[in-house]
C-alpha cells in the first residue's frame, strides 16, 4: 500500500510513503537544495520516524525548498494516511514570540487570505503588513486535502513569524469545522476564527461554548474571537441575531461570491446585486455592537477599482476589506486614510471641545454650529485614525 | 598544479593560470601595470580589396590562418538567440584545430553544445564567463585549462595590457557592408549596440564580420568601422530575434521582489540620491526599482542627468518623459531599446571601453550615482559573490557587475533566502567584490548599511525602513531556513580564477567533486 502527501510545488515537498517488509526506514530524496540541506532533511525524517516508533516504511520525497515545519506537516499527513491509528502530532517548536492577543475591537482594515495548502505564500505574508492574515481551510482547499491543510496550517501558526498581524483561520462550515478546533486551539496562537456560511445564531453560540469548554479543559486562558461570514440570504436576514449570539464575536464579514449564487444573481464589479445585503450587514453588525467587514475584491490587477470599491465600503460603514493578493493591502490602507479636509475638520472640533472643557462649558460649539456628542465622537475617531497614519495638523491650520 | 598565494582579501589564488603569471589582488586601485598597451600588426590598404566578402566562414578562418592553440574572441549581443558560436566551433572541429582558447564576452544556455568541444579538446579553456552547464563542467574539473572569469571592463583591460591576445575576432553583425562597417540597430536580427565587439575589432590580429543583412556602402552608423575588418561573410541567418531580446525585461510580479524594489527606491530617496544618475539592469529587482524611483522623481519634479544601462522599454519611456537626460547604453534588452537607440539622439551607444575599462583615463562607471545589483551571496564583511552558489557550483558570469560597483551608492538587493538557501552568509564562497565596494544590502526582511559608510548610517538614522545590522539579517535567515551544510571542495585544485577589474586575481573557484 502506498499513499502520498504534500505537493510538487515551490517551497513544498511531495512525499510518497509505502509500507515495506523490513524493519528499516528508507528515504529517497530529490531536492534542489540537496547538497546544502539534503543531509538535514533525511536526518529530520529519520529522527521523527524513530521517535514515533515507525519502521518498515519507504519514503520517496520530492522537495522544492520546503522548510522544516512544512516537511513535518507533510510527513505527519503521510503517516496518518498510511498508518490508521497514527496519532502523533509532528509540530515544530514555537520559535517566534507571539505578540499579546489582539483586543476585540482590533483594527481590521485588511485581512489577507492565504490558501491552506500553500506554504510558500505563508512564509512572507506578514511582510506586506495586512492587519490580519487568514489561513484558509475552506474554499481554497480541495475536499480531499482538508486533513493535510489543517496540519500545515497548525504548523504555520507555530513556526511562521506573522509579526503584528492578527492570526485568523477560516474553518470549514459547521458542523465539520468543529473537528478542526482542537488542532488550532492547541497551538495557543490563533486570535480569531472565521466561520463561513453562518446562518443561525444558535450554531455560533454552540461553537463559542465548545471553544470555551475546550480551552477550560486544556487549561488555556486564551480568548478566541469569532468572525461569522454571512454569505447567504438567510445569514444576511439574521445579521443582528448572529452578531449578538455571544460576546466573543468581533465582527461580521460579508461573502459576495456565495451570496450572489444564493440569491440567483451574477456577481458584478459594481456590486449592485449585493448592495442591499451589505447595507443590512452593516446595520446588523452595528446594532449588535460588532465590526462590519466587507468582502474581497477579486480583480488583483485593478488597483483603481479596488480603491474605489474600498472607499465605497467605507462610505457604507464597513471597517475592513478582504485581500486575495499582497499587492491589495496597501491600496486598502490608503483608502482608509482620512481625507485632508476631514482631518482638518476633526482637529477643529477637538480644539473646540478642549476649549469648552477648559472653560467648564457643557456645550461645544464650532463657530455658530453646535457639536452634538455623536459628531464629537466621530471627530475623535478620525483623529485616532489620522494619528495612526502619522498625519499632523499644519501650523495654525486649525484656526483658519 | 598551480601554487596558491593569499591575496589582500585573504583568499588563496593561483600564481599561474594556463602558463601565465597571475598578480594577486592587492587592494582596490592599488595595481598599476607599466609599459605600453598592446598593439596589432601594421596593415596596408594595398592588401585589402574594396569588397572583402568571402564565400563562407570556413574559408575566412583558413585565410585568417587559424591553427591549434589560437585564441578566438566573440561578443554576446545576440544573447540566447546567437547562431554563430556553436556553428563556429563545429567548423573549427571539422578543420581539425585543437586546444583553442575561447574568449567570449559572455555565454548563454544556447551554448551548451560547446561541452562536446571542451570534452574533445577542440577548446582548451574559456576566458570570459561560464554559465549553467558549462560552469558546472568547469566546477567539476573537467575543463583542460583553468577558466578565467572577467568582467566586461576586465575583458578590455586584459586585451589592452596584453594578458588576453585575440588571434581571430569574430563579429556577427545585424547589418554590414562590403567594407565591414557594421552596426546592431538595423536588419532582421537587430540587437542594439555592438560595443562588446569593439575590442575584438581593434585588437584582434584578424577580424571576420558575419552578417545576414548586407547593405550597400556606407552602412551607417558604423559602430564597428570597416577599417578594422579583414573579411566579411554573408550567412543566411545570424540570430533568433525573439531570443536576442532577453526574457528578463518584464517587470517582476513577485510581491516579495516588488517589496524589495520599493525598499530600494525609498532608501535612495531618504539617503539623498533621488535625481542622481543610475545604472539600469534587466532582471527582477534592478528593473523594478526604477519604476518606483521614477514615481518618486515625478512626484518631486526631479530629473536624473543620465541612466547607464541596459536599455529597456521602461527606460526609454523615462527618457521620452524627460525624467532622465540621456541613456548611455551598453546593451539593449528589448526592441524598444533598439528602436530608441536608432532614433533618439539622447540615446547613446557605449562600449565597455568608455564605460568600464581600467586602462583608460577615467570611465563612465565612476560618474554613476546609484547602482542596484543582484548577487548570489553577500557576507558579514559585505564581500559579495556573483559567480558561484553556496553549493560551490559556478553558474554565472561576472558581466558588468564588478564594473558598476564604482557608483557613489552601490546597493545589493535580493530576497533574504532563495528556495531555502540564505543569501546573507558568514563568508562568501567566492569573492567577486571586496567588502568596501558594497554600501547597502536590501532584502524584504531588513536593510543593512556597510559600517564603512558612516555618512549613510547618519542619514538613515531616523528612517522608518527596517535598518538592521548584516549580522541580524544573517540570524533571521538562519532562523527561517536552518543552517546549511558546507560543500566539500578540493581546496588545492582551483578550476577558475576570478579577476578583479584591474586584472589581478581576486579569488578562485575550486574543484567540486561530482
Amino acid at each position: 500500500m502506498s499513499v502520498s502527501a504534500g505537493r510538487d510545488a515551490k517551497e513544498d515537498i511531495l512525499l510518497e510513503l509505502e509500507k515495506v517488509e523490513s524493519d528499516i526506514v528508507e528515504v529517497a530524496l530529490e531536492s534542489p537544495v540537496q547538497s546544502l540541506y539534503g543531509g538535514h532533511i533525511r536526518a529530520l525524517i529519520q529522527r521523527v520516524l524513530h521517535e514515533s516508533g515507525v519502521t518498515g516504511v519507504w519514503i520517496k520525497a520530492k522537495d522544492a525548498g520546503a522548510l522544516d515545519w512544512v516537511i513535518l506537516a507533510r510527513l505527519e499527513s503521510g503517516l496518518k494516511r498510511l498508518i490508521p491509528g497514527f496519532r502523533k502530532n509532528l509540530a515544530p517548536e514555537k520559535v517566534w514570540d507571539f505578540r499579546p492577543q489582539v483586543p476585540r475591537d482590533h483594527m481590521r482594515r485588511s485581512r489577507l487570505y492565504l490558501p491552506g495548502m500553500q506554504p510558500d505564500l505563508m512564509t512572507g505574508a506578514a511582510l506586506f503588513q495586512p492587519d490580519g492574515i487568514i489561513l484558509d481551510l475552506e474554499d481554497s482547499v480541495a475536499p480531499s486535502e482538508k486533513d493535510t491543510a489543517l496540519i500545515l496550517v497548525r504548523n504555520a501558526i507555530l513556526a511562521v513569524d506573522f509579526g503584528a498581524c492578527e492570526r485568523m483561520v477560516r474553518i470549514n462550515p459547521l458542523p465539520a469545522g468543529l473537528g478542526e478546533l482542537p488542532a488550532l486551539l492547541d497551538t495557543d496562537g490563533v486570535d480569531t476564527l472565521l466561520v463561513p456560511k453562518a446562518e443561525r445564531a444558535e450554531e455560533i453560540g454552540q461553537l463559542a461554548r465548545y471553544i470555551r469548554e475546550y480551552l477550560n479543559r486544556t487549561g488555556n486562558a486564551r480568548r478566541i474571537w469569532l468572525m461569522p461570514i454571512l454569505e447567504t440570504a438567510m445569514g444576511i436576514w439574521k445579521a443582528c441575531e448572529i452578531g449578538a449570539s455571544c460576546d466573543g464575536i468581533c465582527a461580521l464579514a460579508f461573502g459576495a461570491e456565495d451570496f450572489s449564487k444564493d440569491i440567483g444573481a451574477r456577481r458584478t464589479k459594481q456590486g449592485t446585486e449585493s448592495f442591499a445585503a451589505r447595507s443590512m450587514l452593516v446595520l446588523g453588525a452595528r446594532a449588535a455592537g460588532v465590526q462590519p467587514i466587507d468582502t474581497v475584491f477579486s480583480d488583483v490587477d485593478d488597483e483603481a477599482g479596488l480603491l474605489s470599491s474600498t472607499k465605497e465600503a467605507i462610505g457604507l460603514g464597513f471597517e475592513g476589506k478582504g485581500c486575495i493578493h499582497p499587492r491589495q493591502v496597501r491600496v486598502i490602507h490608503d483608502a482608509f486614510r482620512p481625507e485632508e479636509a476631514e482631518f482638518r475638520w476633526a482637529v477643529k472640533v477637538k480644539r473646540a471641545m478642549d476649549e469648552a472643557h477648559a472653560a467648564g462649558r457643557g456645550v461645544v460649539a464650532l463657530g455658530s454650529k453646535m457639536i452634538d456628542p455623536p459628531v464629537a465622537a466621530r471627530a475623535l475617531k478620525v483623529l485616532k485614525t489620522a494619528a495612526f497614519y502619522g498625519m499632523v495638523p499644519e501650523e495654525g491650520g486649525a484656526d483658519e | 598544479m598551480s601554487d596558491l598565494l593569499v591575496n589582500a582579501v585573504g583568499r588563496r589564488v593561483p600564481t599561474e593560470a594556463n602558463g601565465k603569471m597571475q598578480v594577486p589582488f592587492m587592494g582596490v586601485g592599488a595595481h598599476r601595470p607599466k609599459g605600453n598597451k598592446a598593439g596589432v600588426p601594421i596593415p596596408s590598404n594595398a592588401d585589402f580589396p574594396k569588397d572583402k566578402r568571402i564565400a563562407n566562414l570556413r574559408s575566412a578562418l583558413e585565410l585568417s590562418g587559424v591553427r591549434s592553440g589560437m585564441t578566438i574572441g566573440i561578443h554576446h549581443h545576440f544573447r540566447d538567440g546567437d547562431l554563430t558560436v556553436n556553428a563556429l566551433f563545429d567548423t573549427l572541429a571539422d578543420m581539425g584545430v585543437r586546444d583553442l582558447i575561447f574568449a567570449p564576452s559572455a555565454l548563454f544556455p544556447a551554448h551548451e553544445p560547446l561541452i562536446r568541444h571542451l570534452e574533445s579538446g577542440v577548446i582548451h579553456h574559456i576566458e570570459g564567463s561560464m554559465n549553467g552547464p558549462i560552469g558546472r563542467f568547469c566546477t567539476h574539473g573537467r575543463m583542460r585549462g583553468m577558466g578565467i572569469l572577467r568582467s566586461h571592463g576586465g575583458r578590455w583591460q586584459a586585451i589592452q595590457d596584453g594578458e588576453l591576445h585575440i588571434d581571430i575576432g569574430i563579429i556577427p553583425a545585424p547589418s554590414a557592408d562590403v567594407m565591414g562597417n557594421a552596426n546592431g540597430v538595423n536588419g532582421p536580427s537587430a540587437c542594439g549596440p555592438l560595443g562588446f565587439a569593439l575590442a575584438d575589432a581593434m585588437y584582434a590580429d584578424k577580424v571576420i564580420v558575419l552578417t545576414d543583412h548586407l547593405v550597400p556602402f556606407p552602412n551607417v552608423p558604423w559602430e564597428i568601422p570597416g577599417m578594422y575588418v579583414d573579411y566579411v561573410v554573408e550567412v543566411e541567418k545570424i540570430g533568433i530575434p525573439e531570443k536576442i531580446i532577453s526574457g528578463t525585461t518584464r517587470i517582476t510580479k513577485s510581491p516579495t521582489r516588488l517589496l524589495i524594489a520599493e525598499h530600494v527606491a525609498q532608501f535612495i530617496e531618504e539617503a539623498g540620491f533621488l535625481g542622481a544618475s543610475f545604472q539600469a539592469g534587466a532582471g527582477g529587482i534592478s528593473l523594478a526599482f526604477i519604476q518606483f524611483m521614477a514615481r518618486r522623481m515625478r512626484a518631486q519634479g526631479i530629473q536624473a542627468p543620465f541612466a547607464r544601462g541596459g536599455s529597456t522599454g521602461l527606460l526609454v519611456d523615462l527618457l521620452k518623459e524627460g525624467l532622465i537626460g540621456y541613456i548611455l547604453d551598453g546593451q539593449s534588452f528589448d526592441l524598444d531599446g533598439v528602436r530608441s537607440l536608432r532614433e533618439n539622439p539622447r540615446h547613446i551607444a557605449t562600449s565597455p571601453f568608455t564605460s568600464y575599462n581600467y586602462h583608460s583615463k577615467g570611465n563612465i562607471a565612476d560618474h554613476v550615482g546609484v547602482a542596484v545589483l543582484g548577487a548570489t551571496e553577500v557576507d558579514l564583511s559585505f564581500q559579495a559573490n556573483v559567480v558561484t552558489h553556496s553549493d560551490g557550483l559556478l553558474l554565472h558570469g561576472i558581466g558588468g557587475w564588478q564594473n558598476t560597483l564604482f557608483a557613489d551608492l552601490t546597493i545589493l538587493a535580493f530576497p533574504l533566502f532563495r528556495g531555502r538557501i540564505p543569501i546573507v552568509v558568514e563568508e562568501v564562497m567566492t569573492v567577486c567584490a571586496p567588502g568596501e565596494m558594497i554600501d547597502v544590502v536590501v532584502t524584504e526582511r531588513g536593510i543593512a548599511i556597510n559600517p564603512r559608510r558612516r555618512d549613510l548610517m547618519d542619514r538613515m538614522r531616523n528612517s522608518r525602513l527596517p535598518i538592521e545590522t548584516i549580522e541580524t539579517l544573517r540570524e533571521k535567515a538562519l532562523k527561517i531556513c536552518g543552517r546549511p551544510a558546507a560543500p566539500v571542495r578540493d581546496l588545492i585544485r582551483p578550476v577558475a580564477c576570478v579577476k578583479w577589474v584591474d586584472g589581478t586575481a581576486l579569488d578562485a573557484v575550486f574543484l567540486l567533486p561530482e
